[in-house]
């Protein structure tokens, strides 16, 4: 055991779902003591303290008071507490607190929709337990600029315990973490923490050049291989300076894991010096290039996060607008911005029918062996065939029944 | 006394403050063959114009036939903002007057400040829903006497059957007239109806209008008809309507809410009720507020109107009802300022007595002609059976509300609550206290499942295809006790505070004093 032992240390906080954990350095001869206060103590206090005792117990410390403060915190979440406290006391943690990790929804998948990106404060685990029943495309957990830098400690175990938590609390959605720039002290901690909990994806923030992206993957490649993960974890840039939207094409093109480039509007805006503003007119061209350099790169695009939850009337047109410059998904902050979302991304009855039509003209010039095909007094060419297979396609994956929109 | 097992295995008592009583027998059993109603007692006109102002409270308690153990009465429209219980309890204490029974239609926060008259005993019981720390008290022993709680109708019921006689009713009104006829739409003070005390002001010994706007008679509307009311008192101030917003009156933001909201919504149109003439009612809580929200869009999208909405008026009704999408709100309470104004400017928008709207023992009630009635509970157990008044430690924390009466008449009852609060599981193998019996209950809707009960199979048949996470209510409390664990078991006192009676006056449980 170290030597270096704190005489007091706190993690987490008492909020709704959460607990904080206070442990105290004691004298030889003290032994093990647990308090629990707790807003759920009727039911769960005897399970609360014996839970922390077993695993103190476990680490062989032999003399420290651990008094918990819990707010109806589930059992991962008073772990992860707990072994934040205990790592920054000093006491030598070599696995997890939380047993038996579970990696059975890792499923890094490049071909996945992605219209709804939703973002998730990491060290909140009110909104995480509930943050899979919405069914947004993707969950972003983010470590990055709503955790707070004193909290960003904490947040990495809460993150892992979510990623690995036999309870499948993120749903079907796909399971993003937004980690700290490698720039800065928290990054490289980030990714040491989050590659063995498999995320699907890291979201990389503030990507200014390919070696942004080049630096990352060696560490991502090297984690993965010292844990043996068995798939390589995917990579979202997310772009938010001029000099990321200049190198937009090479940041696309430096790693074969990444799957879409991100694009953030506020970061971005206060790095040209002007306001952002509803209509978004000053990040248009900026917006415009990082679609042409993701799909120059054969990736997508997603759009910046719409931040007004009241706004829905805004969330469309926002959304509506995204679409039609390219990007095949948008950035949200609140549940209820999802439907609307994909409302919009949602190819139209009247899409979807044309698109019948075009691959009914392909079937019956090719019974006919015409090698021209026409759809009324149109001609079909490639492009057009390319569409209405991506429409279908796109409507296959978002669950329309396609040939009951079929009108004849 | 003695203890009897009732129909749903509790254990009731045989007499409360030694008055007899039965046990619950069955949601709709006979227990009034051969009975009569009670009756106040009959008064004259005596010759001459009429004046029965009396200026300030303590006038006013200068002529009333006060006594120690008397039952005194109140309306909750002000909700939170309710001056009078407080104002008038403690004047009483000062006069020394002891052992009253407090008969509200609920109690809010606000009345925390009764506390320590029933301390000291200047009040021994309440007979009527309770809120927040009056209720607290109860669950810790403090009252003198057994406390008795009742649903809307179930008050009504007993006011009528005798059961609960009041000597006294205090009836708050915003606008009132020198001989009695008083209505809360009118003043500046204005929270809605007054329905609530509509039967007090016709059975209760003697009948109180106390108003902050005295205006030239007749006072019209007339919510509450001089000819029931004994004196009219003026005070400064009956209370502050803006209060009667509260928590569970607003529209949430909560995501979670707001999907349960929309579950419920989309369950609703699964069975195909969302159609030409739906009457509905919501109650108070932020999940069935916005379900108002996911029904109205529904209707709007079909083309549909609804027929009438029932209990508490709210701003979303009344959008509703002013862009012709529903046809009436019939109401005996309103959860906001919107609702004051509209039941005070729309023809279509009605006040309703809680006899009219709730009452077993009555020839038919609203909450009988409803298609679809969406509550909340604190818990739900295997069986069905809800509780809104306790939580899972045992402390009584709520009023019942028109619970049991709207789920007693409404084609389609639905629960809608979180799978689980905080850590606490809402689906449990038994409920705490049964507030209304399983029987009464057709779905529960959560955010992590749907529920239908196993004796609906009309409405299991008709949701067979669903993309909605419908599973038995056995595996959905499986699935949330993965993921909170299972609670230890909560042991409570022997004593009895409070009794749960059924609308028809029987008993369906008890309520026992939380170890402290």
């Amino acid at each position: 055991m170290s030597v270096n032992i704190l005489d007091r240390v706190a993690a987490g906080k008492a909020d709704k779902s959460d607990v904080l954990i206070v442990c105290h350095k004691k004298e030889a001869g003290h032994g093990v003591k647990v308090t629990v206060k707790s807003s759920v103590r009727a039911f769960f206090g005897k399970h609360i303290e014996s839970l922390v005792a077993r695993k103190i117990n476990e680490l062989q410390i032999t003399d420290i008071l651990v008094e918990v403060d819990d707010n109806g915190a589930l059992d991962f979440a008073i772990l992860a507490r707990l072994e934040a406290a205990l790592i920054k006391m000093g006491h030598n943690v070599t696995k997890p607190l939380l047993d038996d990790a579970c990696f059975d929804h890792f499923n890094p998948d490049f071909s996945r929709l992605r219209r709804s990106r939703l973002y998730i404060p990491g060290n909140n685990p009110d909104l995480i337990i509930n943050a899979g029943l919405f069914g947004a495309d993707s969950l972003i957990l983010d470590l990055e600029d709503s955790v707070a830098p004193e909290q960003k400690f904490d947040t990495r175990f809460m993150i892992r315990n979510i990623l690995t938590c036999k309870n499948n609390f993120l749903g079907a959605s796909e399971r993003i973490v937004r980690i700290n720039p490698l720039s800065c002290e928290y990054g490289l901690a980030d990714l040491e923490m989050i590659v063995p909990a498999r995320p699907d994806i890291i979201l990389i923030p503030k990507c200014e050049t390919a070696d942004d992206i080049i630096k990352i993957e060696k560490i991502v490649a090297k984690l993965e291989q010292s844990h043996g993960i068995p798939k390589q974890i995917l990579f979202m840039p997310l772009i938010e300076t001029a000099r990321g939207v200049i190198n937009a094409y090479k940041i696309a093109t430096a790693s074969k894991r990444s799957v879409a480039l991100c694009f953030g509007a506020e970061d971005f805006t206060r790095d040209i010096g002007c306001e952002r503003t509803r209509d978004g007119k000053e990040t248009f061209s900026a917006r415009c290039s990082i679609v042409y350099a993701a799909k120059a790169a054969g990736i997508e695009a997603i759009d910046t996060v719409f931040s007004d939850i009241e706004d829905s009337e805004g969330l469309r047109k926002s959304t509506v607008e995204a679409q039609s410059i390219g990007f095949c998904g948008k950035g949200l902050i609140h549940p209820g911005q999802i439907r609307i979302v994909h409302e919009v991304f949602a190819p139209t009855t009247e899409q979807i029918q044309y698109a019948n039509r075009v691959m009914q003209a392909i079937e019956d010039a090719k019974s006919r062996g015409l090698g021209v095909i026409a759809l009324g007094s149109k001609m079909i060419d490639a492009p057009v065939v390319e569409r209405a297979r991506k429409t279908l396609e796109l409507a296959a994956k978002m669950g329309i029944d396609t040939a009951k929109k079929e009108v004849r | 006394m003695e203890m009897i097992k009732n129909a749903l295995g509790r254990m009731v008592p045989s007499e409360i403050n030694g008055r007899p009583v039965k046990p619950y027998a069955g949601a709709f059993a006979d227990m009034v063959s051969g009975k009569r109603k009670a009756a106040p007692p009959i008064p004259r006109c005596f010759p001459g114009r009429v004046n029965k102002v009396i200026n300030g409270l303590d006038a006013a308690l200068d002529k009333l036939p006060l006594r120690d153990g008397m039952c005194i009465s109140f309306h909750h429209h002000l909700r939170n903002g309710d001056y009078l219980v407080n104002a008038v309890v403690e004047k009483l204490a000062q006069r020394g007057f002891k052992d009253i029974v407090l008969a509200p239609t609920a109690l809010f926060p606000v009345h925390d400040k009764l506390i320590p008259y029933i301390e000291s005993g200047v009040i021994s019981h309440v007979e009527g829903s309770m809120n927040g720390d009056v209720g607290l008290a109860c669950s810790l022993g403090k009252m003198k006497r057994t406390a008795t709680l009742r649903s809307h109708g179930g008050r009504v019921r007993a006011i009528q059957d005798g059961d609960l006689h009041i000597d006294i009713a205090f009836i708050g009104a915003s606008a009132a007239d020198c001989y009695g006829n008083a209505n809360g739409v009118l003043g500046k003070s204005a929270c809605g109806p007054l329905s609530y005390s509509n039967v007090d002001s016709l059975y209760a010994d003697c009948s109180v209008v106390i108003t902050d706007n005295l205006v030239p008679f007749p006072c019209i509307p007339w919510s509450i008809q001089g000819g029931n009311i004994n004196y009219v008192v003026t005070v400064d101030s009956i209370g502050d309507p803006a209060q009667i917003v509260s928590g569970t009156t607003k529209l949430t933001k909560s995501p979670t809410q707001l999907l349960i909201a929309e579950y419920a919504a989309r369950f609703v149109d699964e069975i195909g009720y969302i159609r030409e003439g739906l009457s509905f009612q919501a109650g108070a809580g932020g999940i069935s507020l916005a379900f108002n929200v996911y029904l109205a869009e529904m209707m709007k999208k079909k083309g549909f109107t609804a027929s009438f909405a029932h209990g508490g008026g709210n701003t979303v009704l009344v959008k509703m009802l002013e862009e012709g999408a529903l046809k009436y709100i019939c109401e005996g309470q309103c959860f906001d300022l919107d609702a004051v104004r509209s039941l005070r400017e729309n023809d279509n928008h009605v006040e309703s007595t809680l006899s009219i709207s709730y009452n077993y023992h009555a020839k038919g009630c609203i909450a009988h002609m409803l298609d679809i009635g969406v509550l909340g509970a604190t818990e739900i157990d295997l069986n069905f059976n809800v509780n809104v008044n306790t939580h899972s430690d045992g402390l009584l924390l709520h009023g019942t509300g028109g619970f049991p009466d709207v789920a007693a008449g409404s084609d389609v009852t639905i629960i809608t609550a979180p799978s689980f609060r905080k850590r606490i599981p809402i689906i449990r193998e038994n409920v705490t206290t049964v507030t209304c019996p399983g029987e009464l209950i057709d779905v529960v809707v959560t955010e992590r499942g749907i529920c239908i009960n196993p004796k609906r199979q009309d409405l299991i048949d008709k949701t067979k295809n669903s993309k909605l996470p419908i599973m038995s209510i056995d595996q959905l409390m499986d699935e949330v006790y993965k993921i909170t664990g299972v609670p230890e078991k909560v042991e409570l006192d022997d004593k009895i505070v409070a009794v749960m009676e059924w609308r028809d006056g029987s008993m369906l449980d008890v309520i026992r004093k939380v170890k402290t």
